[in-house]
């Protein structure tokens, strides 16, 4: 190819994009610009009413985040969410989804879709209906343990339940999502895989092991960043079930930021918790993917 | 404008906080200028919180026809967006012409320079003065002595409590002191049995250590509140005092979510005495069985000595004028015509709420209800919680310190100490403002700190 041709394609190819970059440079790179340079400021509501009165403070807002226990505190809550409760959600897909691709399963689309359906049901519905089945005198989920014998729970009013309840909730509310990317995932496995595994008298554990779990592996690396990242992010379910309590046990990173920035309107300081969370996130997602790098 | 946590979306929900702080920013700006939609000539707008927006519709109709040459739109907003509507609206340059304003939210909005300040507009109106309200209310709109609100209906909390299980308990009305306020709890809780309690104070608000600090004399806040007081002995009095309450076992150390009818556990004596405001008068006439009328009673809070009856606090609401406002005119007209003794009166029929004029009580609805007395008698005796823009925060703090030390077993001071510490690195940023407005009006060289 000539380098005109080339030079003219690049061209065309740029005037292409132009729109989609610039929209993407001004609604994407720009704010987050513009939230960094937040950060390193100590905008607060003083300075909504004269914005002069906002200093440059360099890295203080992130010194004074990092020295604050409700920070830790929050991370800690967090990253209880995210270890527990991303594991329970993958697994439940895992599961949802074998059950779904087995072969003896009838009405499948019946049951995808059940499964499905509190994906895209709201979740401040969701959470209030959960919040009738954890109370701790009249609540189902009581009721039932109490006709296993066991002493009632009170699932959002003791600090230590507070954070296993809005788990349970996130995880029943999500694992819909994942089944079906691992539905997909599972259907990519070409069927003379198992069939050739029956032939040579493979059982189910062992076609499990060593068809579809190496066959689902990017599947698997992709649920898990993508899940790591939405828990680390938990919001909704705590700022509508217990507004972070009780004793700040479910009070997670981005409550903390929401709470720093709307509430208490100290931008500069939330915008420090936002890139924190960020950072967080990125050295979540380098370690799976050289985890992942190493097993292979 | 609440961010919801992308549980999905994978990469692009990462930097949610700094992107979605600062498109709120820029969108707030670029619609700045813009007025509603479908504004006319000599249109008021008027914000109205909650159940007030709807009643109050009824008041304005008769504005209108008193003043035919202004229309008024009354905005209804509810209590749990009103905030977070205003900021956006100041920041967005579309605040109406008058508004309702909870009056611990005035000084943020000062703050904010969003206010008309009304010295000079109330001195041209003879019938709206001080002394026709009560002192702690009117004081909630002065902001560093400059008036920024007319007061329009008024809070404060007294003790609601069970008359049988008082009397049950050899007592025949609440006392006036701490002392012997305590006394009738331990005979309560001894005629109740062990899990029942004498009074239920919620963990999760902190009104009920702040005006018991306000009794015991504290300032909560010194220095021209610009540095904390909790350590303090007027504070670790009253704290101690409330503490011990639930580690004596007279109060249930649960929050206001863990219980789940808070009129049923009234009705069925899981706590004999609570300390809550006005709203609740309805709220217990509606919902309690008719038989218990005679079984419930309110009074005036005790106080830590003789002095009786104790502080509480001033709540309530005011009307504000806006700054940007182009029909100040007109708004101060409707401010005075809801602030006139017959229109508070019938606001109180409509809504319940308990109407700022002292004149407005000599009405016989108010008059001759002895559980609405007990809130005229507590009235007089109310003071402002400080009136900062940083107080909420500094009052979530107070109450998530007082939650671990009725859950711990930490020493009060050290709880204190520590409260002390994150108050003021919070006030930080007001002593640099006050430091500054200092030097810059020259009136004396102070040291920076």
């Amino acid at each position: 190819m000539s380098g005109v041709l080339e030079r003219r394609q690049a061209r065309a190819a740029w005037f292409f994009l132009a729109p989609a970059l610039a929209l993407i440079g001004f609604f994407f790179f720009l704010p987050i610009l513009a939230g960094f340079v937040l950060s390193l400021t100590d905008f607060d509501i003083y300075a909504i009413g004269s914005p002069e009165i906002a200093r440059f403070v360099g890295a203080r807002n992130y010194a004074q985040v990092l020295h604050e226990r409700e920070f830790w505190n929050a991370l800690q809550n967090t990253i209880y969410f995210v270890v527990v409760g991303g594991p329970l959600s993958v697994l439940a897909s895992l599961g949802a989804a074998l059950l779904l691709s087995a072969r003896l399963v009838r009405l499948k689309g019946l049951f995808r879709t059940a499964y499905f359906a509190p994906v895209v049901t709201t979740l401040v519905a969701v959470a209030i209906v959960w919040r009738y089945l954890y109370h701790p005198r009249y609540g189902f989920l009581n009721y039932a343990l109490g006709a296993l014998g066991v002493g009632p729970v009170d699932w959002l009013g003791d600090p230590r339940w507070a954070m296993p309840a809005i788990i349970l909730l996130a995880v029943w509310k999500n694992f819909g999502y994942n089944m079906l990317i691992l539905t997909a995932g599972l259907q990519s496995i070409p069927e003379e895989l198992y069939e050739a595994a029956e032939v040579d008298g493979a059982g189910a554990w062992r076609r499990f092991r060593s068809i579809t779990l190496p066959g689902l592996a990017p599947t698997f690396l992709f649920v898990g960043v993508i899940t790591m990242i939405g828990y680390f992010q938990l919001f909704a379910e705590p700022y509508v079930m217990t507004q972070g309590g009780p004793l700040r046990s479910t009070t997670s990173v981005m409550l903390l930021m929401y709470e720093e920035g709307f509430r208490w309107w100290r931008m500069g300081k939330a915008s420090a918790i936002a890139f924190l969370l960020f950072a967080i996130v990125l050295a979540g997602t380098l370690v799976q993917l050289r985890m992942r790098r190493e097993a292979r | 404008m609440i961010p919801v946590s992308g549980q999905r979306e994978g990469t692009s929900r990462m930097r949610v906080g700094g992107a979605r702080l600062f498109t709120l920013l820029l969108l707030a700006w670029t619609t700045a200028g813009c007025g509603g939609p479908g504004e006319r000539a000599n249109e008021l707008r008027f914000w109205a919180m909650g159940r007030e927006g709807e009643v109050v519709l009824e008041l304005v109709r008769d504005f209108e026809r008193e003043n035919p040459d202004v229309r008024v739109r009354v905005q209804q907003i509810p209590w749990s967006a009103a905030h977070e509507k205003l900021l956006t609206a100041h920041v967005g340059r579309s605040t109406p012409d008058v508004a309702q304003l909870g009056n611990t939210w005035i000084a943020e909005f000062v703050a904010l320079g969003a206010l008309e300040p009304l010295d000079a507009w109330e001195a041209r109106s003879p019938e709206i003065d001080s002394s026709a309200y009560f002192a702690g209310i009117w004081e909630t709109n002065l902001i560093d002595g400059v008036l920024y609100g007319i007061p329009w209906y008024v809070d404060t909390r007294v003790l609601f409590y069970r008359k049988d299980i008082v009397e049950r308990a050899g007592w025949r009305e609440i006392p006036s002191t701490w002392d012997e306020w305590r006394d009738l709890m331990g005979a309560i809780k001894r005629s109740l049995g062990e899990d029942r309690f004498a009074v239920f104070l919620p963990t999760n608000e902190p009104a009920q250590p702040i005006l018991f600090g306000l009794q015991a004399g504290s300032p909560l806040l010194w220095e021209n509140a610009t540095r904390a007081a909790f350590s303090r002995p007027e504070f670790l009095r009253a704290f101690r005092f409330y503490v011990d309450l639930f580690r004596d076992g007279l109060a249930p150390p649960v929050s206001n979510t863990e219980i789940a009818n808070l009129y049923q556990e009234f009705e069925r004596g899981y706590f004999a005495m609570y300390i809550t405001g006005p709203w609740n008068l309805g709220e217990f006439r509606r919902r309690l069985p008719a038989d218990f009328e005679d079984k419930w009673a309110t009074a005036p809070l005790p106080g830590p000595d003789q002095d009786h009856p104790g502080l509480s606090l001033a709540g309530g609401a005011s009307l504000v004028l806006f700054r940007d406002s182009k029909r100040k005119e007109e708004a101060w007209r409707l401010v005075r015509f809801l602030s006139r003794p017959e229109a508070q009166v019938r606001f109180y029929r409509l809504s319940g709420d308990l109407p700022a004029r002292r004149e407005a009580w000599e009405a016989p609805e108010l008059a001759s209800d002895a559980r609405v007395l007990a809130f005229r008698e507590q009235l007089e005796r109310v003071v402002p919680q400080p009136k900062i823009p940083e107080w909420e925060e500094i009052s979530m703090r107070l109450r998530d310190r007082a939650e671990e030390a009725i859950r711990g077993a930490r020493d009060l001071e050290s709880v204190l100490e520590t409260l002390d510490r994150e108050v003021d690195r919070i006030l930080e940023k007001r002593r640099w403002l006050l430091d500054r407005r200092a030097r810059a009006s020259g009136e004396e060289e102070i040291e920076k700190p």
